[in-house]
């Protein structure tokens, strides 16, 4: 069987790589790309750990077969910080602790910059909804979703 | 102990691994590659309990790509015992756990191991394995594994400690022991309330979101390095030599970051046969467990039976108690059950009791830590009864539990008195907290429960070395699960008077630095922060040394204020140098300056925590909701309060997903039938309310800042706080866990 050409746009660049068919695009960007910063938790869309946003929708890679890319958009934690200066919700996770392990926060930061980009001024309850599809087993969510909500409330300061 | 004002410790600085953590950077166990690196994978035992009798390979060696294959005997069958952190480690069983040799003990035993150039080959080769059992009955709860007529999974095992009057070999019993003080029978008929029940808690895992991972390079040198995703690298190294017959020093192993571990990734599992299968094909192999490998290979803590009783006077003094505790050890001997019986009791001066504790055989998956391992489930059953107890006497929650609460002095149900603790005043605070007098709405109850855990000590080492510009490096042996280095640092900020952004935290793999126990057993902060404070002290006193020489004084003339040597009387013209000014002079004053500390020190004592629990509950379809919850905690000291604060909210995360939804469920052969997270059902986002600490502060004197272990008694509580609220908001006493819907309409129904 050979293998599939795919050319793609990462983080805003260029991209092009070969993938088995069957593979996801999860294993494309840890393998064949290096971006490593998408986790491998389960597989199954459980965890969110593996998050990107493709032509901006949230998926989890792990459940996106890597050919299906081909001509679209995809970005991951890699392409979130704004050249040397990190995203807000980087920025607040830090601030609040928001990350213990920090397995699951590439995922988590991936959701909240999808979230943030469909609604900026969230409730708690909207953020916990959207953020169920990451799991986090150190924090108990707390710290997670108050940087959210203060990274949504500094964004909605700043003129876009 | 003199109150120390401090400068750096207890303030909030940002992470110094978390801009790579933000914007995955940061590198885990899966994520590292090597130049010419296989695959490996394991073949898995598709029975529970089942004789091997034959494993034939050949056809998988044949298949193109594939460099390797290893099985049992591969692994020799090495029988000991290695002291290794918090207990000594049976070097056959941990081998046998990771590839079985005689027989397969559980559904996803280790049977034999691949390695070939992509993962795609590794896998249908190891399909190609031709392993001929003999399948078994298998044992899969501790009643049948108590029977007479049961199968015995371990021919040889004999029940260690104290084992019960007239019990008999062979045994699926392998340790039993006891506790006891004062005499039950008078405790009990002194006693105006009585109350006895059995509790049982299901097999629930650690639930980390990274599978385990590694990379092994053999070199015909005979030294092998490792990458390897753990909580404590040097027991990896430990257990691989032993279970390989390799010298420790062979081995180097370099921990990844770690994506969670909770007690979890301390044993070896794809270690052993990523070293051994990198000595057979004499290239680098990685190796990568997927989440259902996870579940049935790896963690779990025990489910247990817990049978107690309490007698309480009317005013509600607690006099006599009785235990016996049953917990699954797995596959192998070793469960938490000795664990459980020191800390059920812990929280209460009992004058008269009698606790029993034995360690089970079943063929499931061996048990490994699991936060404050053991103390949840017997503590479910303690705090249930006493919450029973004060209703029955119409006591409040907080009275019942101040008038039998441990202070200062009081002697531990396993002997030693306690030194300073804090649980009488976390109990006042949870009194005057306004979580504990808020009104209720319809539906909805309160529960409150106490935990214990004990906080290790045990052996750390940390390096400390000063730069030229005055910043400094420091170096120890623990890998960062939840913001240790940024409390490291803090130290040596705290120590040396600079900036906490002028130190840079490093964790080392085992070359590069002294020995050091887990990151585990809460154990971090404290112990491995003595050697971090002793070492960064061993830097002030050189460069105490060295402004000295400068001045052409005795040392002893010099002191240190605010990050500077100071001059003392007798050299009081000079003025004082900064740490900047010192390091920069290093080169003409005696060379680098390092200092370093390696310390064994005792367990830190114990750091109790109450909880406040509200579940409101949906009595038309049985879905139960945490609605609030605070957690209020002795401390010790915060070094840095952020990551105290979510320890203690990510272990109530855990205790509550064990109360409500998460357990091990298994066929009638005894496969786990939801091992993925889709069924294995862990608290996500909207399951939980904001949780609410508060950090009570009585120092350890054992600490020079007073630090206490904090990680892992805010699993303890929350079992019983949820069943404790159950209780109040439905009038249900459940003796087991699991508030999930289908049960709790079930258990609504039979009340009506």
């Amino acid at each position: 069987m050979s293998k599939l050409h795919v050319t793609t746009t990462i983080n805003g660049q260029p991209a092009e790589f070969l993938c088995e068919p069957h593979e996801t695009l999860l294993t494309a960007l840890r393998d064949a790309l290096g971006l490593t910063g998408s986790k491998e938790g389960c597989t199954t869309g459980d965890c969110g750990a593996c998050s990107v946003i493709m032509d901006g929708r949230l998926v989890p890679s792990c459940l996106v077969l890597a050919g299906e890319v081909e001509g679209r958009s995809v970005t991951t934690i890699e392409g979130i910080a704004q050249g040397e200066r990190l995203h807000p919700i980087q920025q607040k996770f830090l601030e609040h602790a928001a990350l213990q392990c920090g397995v699951c926060t590439p995922g988590f930061i991936v959701s909240a910059k999808a979230l943030l980009d469909a609604r900026p001024n969230p409730t708690e309850q909207e953020t916990r909804y959207w953020l169920a599809g990451n799991l986090c087993r150190c924090t108990g969510y707390d710290k997670i979703i108050r940087a959210v909500l203060d990274a949504a409330g500094d964004m909605r300061k700043v003129p876009a | 102990m003199t109150a120390r004002t401090f400068r750096h410790i207890g303030t909030r600085p940002i992470r110094h691994d978390g801009a790579d953590k933000v914007t995955g950077r940061a590198n885990y166990g899966a994520d590292l590659s090597l130049p010419g690196m296989l695959h490996g994978v394991v073949l898995r035992s598709p029975h529970a309990h089942a004789r091997i009798l034959a494993i034939e390979t050949s056809r998988a060696e044949a298949v193109p790509g594939v460099r390797a294959v290893i099985t049992g005997r591969d692994i020799p069958e090495n029988f000991g015992s290695i002291a290794l952190g918090e207990a000594p480690f049976d070097t056959h069983d941990i081998g046998d756990n990771a590839l079985a040799h005689e027989k397969a003990l559980y559904h996803g035993h280790a049977v034999a191991a691949v390695a070939a150039t992509t993962i795609e080959i590794a896998r249908a080769a190891a399909s190609l394995i031709d392993v001929a059992y003999e399948p078994l009955e298998p044992v899969l709860d501790i009643t049948r594994a108590i029977a007479p007529d049961a199968p015995i999974l371990d021919a040889g095992l004999e029940t260690k400690g104290r084992p019960a009057p007239g019990s008999k070999s062979p045994t699926n019993i392998a340790a039993r022991m006891e506790l006891r003080r004062g005499d039950i029978v008078a405790g009990f008929a002194a006693a105006d309330v009585v109350v006895e029940r059995e509790f049982r808690t299901q097999m629930v895992h650690q639930g980390y979101i990274e599978p385990h991972a590694c990379v092994a390079r053999w070199g015909q040198d005979g030294q092998a390095v490792l990458w390897s995703t753990t909580q404590g690298p040097f027991l990896v190294r430990d257990q691989c030599a032993a279970i390989l017959g390799m010298e420790p020093a062979k081995i180097k192993v370099t921990p990844s970051e770690i994506g969670g571990g909770f007690g979890g990734k301390i044993p070896v599992y794809l270690e052993p046969l990523a070293i051994a299968l990198s000595r057979k094909a004499g290239r680098p192999v990685k190796m990568v467990m997927t989440r259902e490998d996870v579940f049935r290979a790896t963690g779990p803590t025990s489910g247990t039976i817990v049978r107690m009783k309490l007698g309480a006077k009317r005013d509600g003094t607690l006099v006599a108690a009785s235990a016996s505790l049953w917990y699954e050890a797995g596959a192998y001997r070793g469960s938490p059950s000795g664990a459980g019986a020191m800390c059920c009791l812990a929280a209460y001066n009992i004058p008269n009791f009698f606790v029993e504790a034995y360690d089970v055989l079943v063929n499931k998956p061996k048990v490994a830590a699991y936060r404050a391992p053991g103390s949840p489930m017997a503590t479910f059953a303690t705090e249930s009864l006493v919450d029973e107890i004060a209703r029955t006497l119409g006591l409040d929650a907080v009275e019942m539990r101040l008038k039998n609460a441990v202070a200062e002095g009081d002697h531990a149900p396993y002997g030693p008195a306690y030194p300073a603790i804090g649980l009488k005043e976390a109990l006042e605070a949870a009194r005057r907290h306004p979580h504990y007098t808020a009104p209720l709405a319809p539906n909805q109850g309160r529960g409150m429960a106490c935990g214990f855990w004990f906080n290790a000590g045990l052996s750390s080492s940390a390096t400390v070395m000063l730069h030229g510009d005055g910043s400094a490096a420091v170096t120890t042996g623990n890998p960062d699960i939840g913001g240790t280095r940024v409390a490291q640092a803090l130290m040596v900020a705290e120590e040396l008077g600079i900036p906490v952004e002028q130190v840079r935290p490093s964790v080392a793999d085992t070359d590069s630095v002294g020995y050091t126990d887990v990151t585990g057993g809460s154990r971090v902060c404290y112990a491995t922060g003595m050697a971090v404070i002793q070492a960064a002290g061993d830097v002030r006193d050189q460069l105490r040394a060295r402004a000295a020489r400068i001045w052409n004084v005795a040392p002893d003339q010099v002191g240190w204020e605010q990050g500077r040597a100071v001059a003392l009387d007798g050299a009081a013209a000079q003025k004082p140098l900064t740490v900047a000014q010192l390091a920069a002079e290093m080169g003409r004053t005696g060379g680098p300056i390092v200092g370093r500390a390696a310390v064994n020190v005792p367990m830190a004592g114990p750091g109790f925590a109450v909880h406040l629990c509200d579940l409101e509950v949906d009595k038309e379809t049985g879905r139960t909701t945490v609605v609030r919850y605070t957690a209020i905690q002795d401390v010790g000291m915060a070094v840095h309060p952020s990551f105290v604060e979510g320890q203690m909210q990510g272990g109530v995360a855990q205790g509550i997903g064990w109360a409500l939804n998460e357990e091990y469920i298994f066929d009638a052969g005894g496969v786990m039938e939801n091992a993925g997270f889709l069924d294995y059902r862990m608290p996500v986002a909207s399951d939980l309310p904001m949780i609410d600490t508060v950090l009570i502060e009585v120092p350890n004197p054992q600490h020079p800042y007073g630090v206490k272990g904090v990680g892992e008694v805010p699993i303890v509580p929350p079992l019983a706080a949820v069943a404790n609220a159950m209780r109040d908001a439905t009038g249900i006493r459940s003796t087991t866990l699991l508030f999930s819907s289908p049960r709790v309409l079930e258990a609504l129904a039979a009340g009506d």
